[in-house]
């Protein structure tokens, strides 16, 4: 099997470089993967680790100040240039989730918020129902309501309906590193999906950033899979090969899958030997 | 006056503005929020007189997912 002629001026690094833009809420994002800032062991680690994903954006938590804290992750988001999305992690109702992201406004300037009102800390799984509520009262506050969703696509559904910017389903619980236990759901996502859809959540290698792109998502959000590996840098280097290489493979279209084999060499033609 | 600071029971002088706690307890102004009785003070109102028996709540941003 050849490869077609190059086209003059196009080598083989340029060629998948045609892409739509990565747009949230009307702003492009210079990279599909987003880094979330938790479970890095230290801020040069972590900085290591923005450095080598190449991402434009990263998550922090709001939470009360502490003045024996020395040096802030601000700092060094602020000096890599990236954009800052502010999480409601650990809330677990609407009204706390609301009051964290006006805070979070308040604190960064910034009304982007990634919204996470989780049911109880055993599974960390969003609870649906205050969810909605706090996505409809953000919205209606004039935020780009970026909400962690379950891998539902009824929820996914109604988010959207709210007016939220994207939709962040889990593949697995947080920090579990399970990958996407459900790919049909993430599919049925994106299928009807009029926002940018982004996995959030379960990542714990490459192969599982790569899937999500595959299953036709928008980008991949994921933390614990780079800052507790073992060399953070490196897998956050990985993780951005894994998601241009899955998008380049979702743009390309494979091939169906087969129940048996098909030859790829031509079966005529064959010397009789 | 005693006011209660994230959680902690604290005496602080009469006259304290909500902008000298924040400097006092974050060492910076940026990248901090502040509420008052479960209500978020803007900081254009930071340079407001803090008052005994408030429960202030002075939040940023750390490392997060």
């Amino acid at each position: 099997m050849d490869d077609a002629p190059s086209t003059p001026g196009m080598d083989d690094a340029t060629v998948g470089m045609d892409d739509v833009p990565f747009t949230i809420a009307g702003i492009d994002l210079p990279s599909r993967l987003i880094l979330g800032t938790g479970g890095a062991p230290s801020l040069d680690v972590l900085d290591a680790a923005i450095r080598a994903s190449r991402t434009g954006m990263c998550t922090v938590s709001m939470r009360r100040v502490d003045p024996s804290t020395a040096g802030s992750v601000l700092d060094v988001l602020t000096a890599r240039g990236v954009r800052i999305l502010p999480n409601t992690a650990g809330c677990r109702g609407a009204r706390e989730a609301v009051l964290t992201a006006k805070l979070a406004r308040e604190a960064l300037n910034t009304d982007w918020v990634k919204l996470e009102v989780v049911a109880d800390e055993h599974t960390l799984l969003p609870d649906p129902f205050e969810l909605l509520d706090a996505a409809e009262q953000l919205v209606a506050a004039g935020f780009v309501v970026l909400p962690y969703t379950n891998d539902d696509p009824v929820l996914a559904r109604r988010l959207q309906q709210v007016g939220c910017a994207a939709v962040m389903p889990l593949g697995a619980p947080i920090g579990s590193g399970l990958g996407i236990r459900n790919p049909h759901n993430i599919e049925l996502i994106v299928a009807e999906a009029r926002v940018p859809v982004i996995v959030d959540a379960g990542i714990g290698t490459a192969s599982d950033a790569a899937l999500a792109m595959e299953l036709g998502c928008d980008g991949v959000l994921l933390a614990s899979a780079v800052t507790r590996a073992q060399q953070p840098a490196l897998m956050a280097e990985a993780m951005a090969a894994a998601v241009t290489a899955g998008r380049l493979a979702q743009r390309a279209g494979r091939i169906p899958r087969r129940e048996h084999a098909r030859a790829s060499s031509p079966t005529t033609g064959m010397a009789v030997l | 006056m005693e006011l209660t600071i994230n959680g902690t029971t604290r005496q602080i002088d009469e006259g304290t503005t909500i902008a000298a706690l924040v400097l006092a307890q974050a060492a910076t102004t940026e990248g901090v929020a502040v509420a008052v009785d479960g209500e978020i003070v803007h900081r254009a109102s930071w340079d407001g007189v803090l008052t005994g028996g408030q429960v202030v709540e002075l939040i940023t941003a750390m490392q997060g997912g």
